[in-house]
């Protein structure tokens, strides 16, 4: 089961509570996961915790996955860091801004982990 | 143990300037008061955090520990022989900091931009479109009968913003706060901000600007032309929107990346714009962008009286040119134009979309932070710096453009970003003059 999304990124208070302690887990825990209404959690047959791989036009990464029915069905939402900057759009429609909010996006259950923020910038190094 | 009174909290551009710290013998802040969640982790981040110690390089793909001469020699090298260097950041710092900034993209031919790239960019090409009717905070607090929260998500990014200066504050001319003030949330999901207001409208993501426009048409007196349903709001919930929006006695939308970052990006801010002039031939209306850095605000303040321009500004011809969109950092970092980067005081490893992170990871990068962040990760020279607000003084404008002077609180062995800044400057003409 693959989920069609509509992907945007956002601040949460433990985002900015660790925004500079990005080198911890702390950092991780509140940025590497993706809120999903219950409905379409259920409907990928993921629990909170599990991992789901979201994949947009411009990359894919690995998050947890976490419910929160605020969420409309079908709008994913990962906190602004390394992990939502490597699947949204790099396109700044003659304006300067990026597409930080609103990427169609395919999520699906997975059984990799997320990568720690070492290793998914390293991949750019090595890219 | 000395306690220190109405310190500065550097984090959010709310600027909060009623913290007290208490710091001990040791040279630690044992207490703070009156901060939030996120002040917090600023203050006792200090002894927390990873900071970065000495200034490296990065030799054989490692970082390793060199002399502050050494790093500065090799950055001021880095600079002198780039062709087209990005200067970025300079937010989570001083207007002092900032000036000697642009006082280096100058002398290096670079181009310069701050992290409103990622923020409010757009608004500042709206209010160059339409203006930006603003006020103060204090305005709002004394006086604002109708708050609205537009895209933003205050409880999480603005902690105190709702206590301090708008929908629980207790103004002059609302001396009973929250229960004299009407919230409103306009967002695409609930938010804990929603959840606080006495209406929250839900739209559909990215149609701020039909439910702008559509908003506009009912205040302008035309009122026939609006479909049934517009951004997934009812037309009949429109009416009573913006019959509450004409109704107030002072209104202040509060805007935030749900509005500059969807789709339409800088015509959101200018629809909000015409939406506040609109109001005005009815009441008093004002719009404020809720900055993220502390300072972000400033760098288009000094940016702006020293260039003409409040950011990505190329200083490539040799006298400053400004065109978002061609100049932006993340413009030129996805064109892959730029062959080598200063960062300062902000982390576009963390922030930057996944193109734009490749072409940083090519090029020379040069970091001044007080903190290991991602873009320590693909840093090639590294600078530890002091952190403005705690270990050194400055001046910073709070997101309502209101300037504040940081205290100093603690000693510390960091030279500061201005510091750094300048002998960059003196070691980039020495090598210059040869």
């Amino acid at each position: 089961m693959t989920l069609n999304a509509n992907l945007i990124s956002g601040r949460t208070a433990q985002q900015g509570a660790n925004l500079e302690a990005k080198t911890s887990r702390a950092y991780f825990d509140a940025c590497a996961y993706c809120e999903l209404n219950s409905k379409d959690l259920e409907q990928l047959d993921v629990a909170e915790g599990d991992c789901l791989k979201v994949k947009t036009e411009f990359g894919e990464i690995v998050v947890f996955a976490k419910a929160n029915n605020g969420n409309p069905q079908g709008l994913a939402f990962i906190p602004m860091g390394p992990w939502a900057n490597a699947v949204l759009s790099p396109e700044t429609h003659g304006c300067g801004m990026p597409g930080l909010k609103g990427v169609p996006a395919k999520i699906k259950r997975t059984k990799e982990k997320p990568l720690d923020m070492k290793s998914l910038m390293r991949s750019y190094r090595e890219a | 143990m000395p306690v220190i009174k109405n310190a500065v909290c550097s984090l959010c551009g709310c600027l909060c300037d009623d913290i007290t710290v208490t710091v001990d013998e040791e040279n630690k802040i044992t207490k703070i008061e009156n901060a939030c969640i996120l002040g917090h982790s600023k203050f006792q981040g200090m002894f927390e955090h990873e900071r970065i110690e000495t200034p490296m390089i990065r030799k054989a793909g490692k970082l390793v520990s060199v002399s502050y001469e050494e790093a500065l020699e090799t950055a001021a090298k880095i600079l002198v022989n780039s062709k087209r260097t990005l200067s970025y950041g300079w937010c989570s710092t001083s207007c002092e900091a900032i000036s000697k900034a642009i006082q280096l993209a100058e002398e290096t031919g670079s181009l310069i931009d701050s992290t409103a790239n990622v923020c409010h960019g757009p608004s500042a090409l709206a209010a160059q479109e339409k203006g930006s009717p603003g006020a103060t905070l204090g305005e709002i607090k004394n006086r604002a009968d109708l708050i609205i929260f537009w895209g933003c998500n205050p409880v999480h990014a603005h902690p105190r913003h709702l206590s301090r200066y708008s929908s629980f504050s207790k103004g002059f001319f609302v001396p009973r706060g929250r229960k004299e003030r009407k919230m409103l949330v306009i967002d695409v999901r609930k938010t804990d901000t929603a959840k606080l207001a006495d209406k929250y409208v839900e739209i559909e993501q990215g149609a701020d600007l039909l439910l702008i426009t559509a908003l506009r048409s009912i205040i302008n007196g035309h009122e026939e032309v609006i479909p049934e349903k517009v951004a997934g709001v009812s037309k009949e919930e429109l009416l009573e929107l913006a019959k509450l929006m004409k109704e107030a006695k002072f209104l202040c939308v509060f805007f935030g990346m749900g509005v500059t970052q969807s789709r339409s990006k800088y015509k959101n801010g200018d629809g909000v714009a015409s939406l506040i002039s609109d109001l005005n031939q009815h009441t008093k209306a004002v719009m404020i962008g809720m900055r993220g850095h502390y300072n972000v605000t400033g760098f288009g303040q000094v940016a702006t009286w020293e260039t003409g321009f409040p950011m990505a500004i190329d200083f490539a011809k040799g006298y400053p040119y400004y065109n978002p969109g061609e100049t932006g950092a993340n413009d030129v970092l996805v064109r892959e134009e730029v062959d080598a980067a200063i960062i300062a005081a902000a982390d576009p490893g963390a922030h930057f979309p996944q193109k734009a992170l490749r072409q940083l990871a090519k090029i020379p990068l040069i970091q001044i932070d007080p903190y290991a962040n991602p873009t320590t990760e693909l840093a090639d020279v590294v600078f530890p710096t002091a952190v403005v607000g705690i270990e050194a003084e400055g001046s910073a404008y709070r997101m309502d453009a209101i300037s504040i002077r940081m205290k100093k609180l603690i000693e510390t062995k960091f030279k500061t970003d201005e510091e750094i800044a300048k002998d960059l400057i003196e070691k980039v003409r020495e090598l210059k003059r040869g």
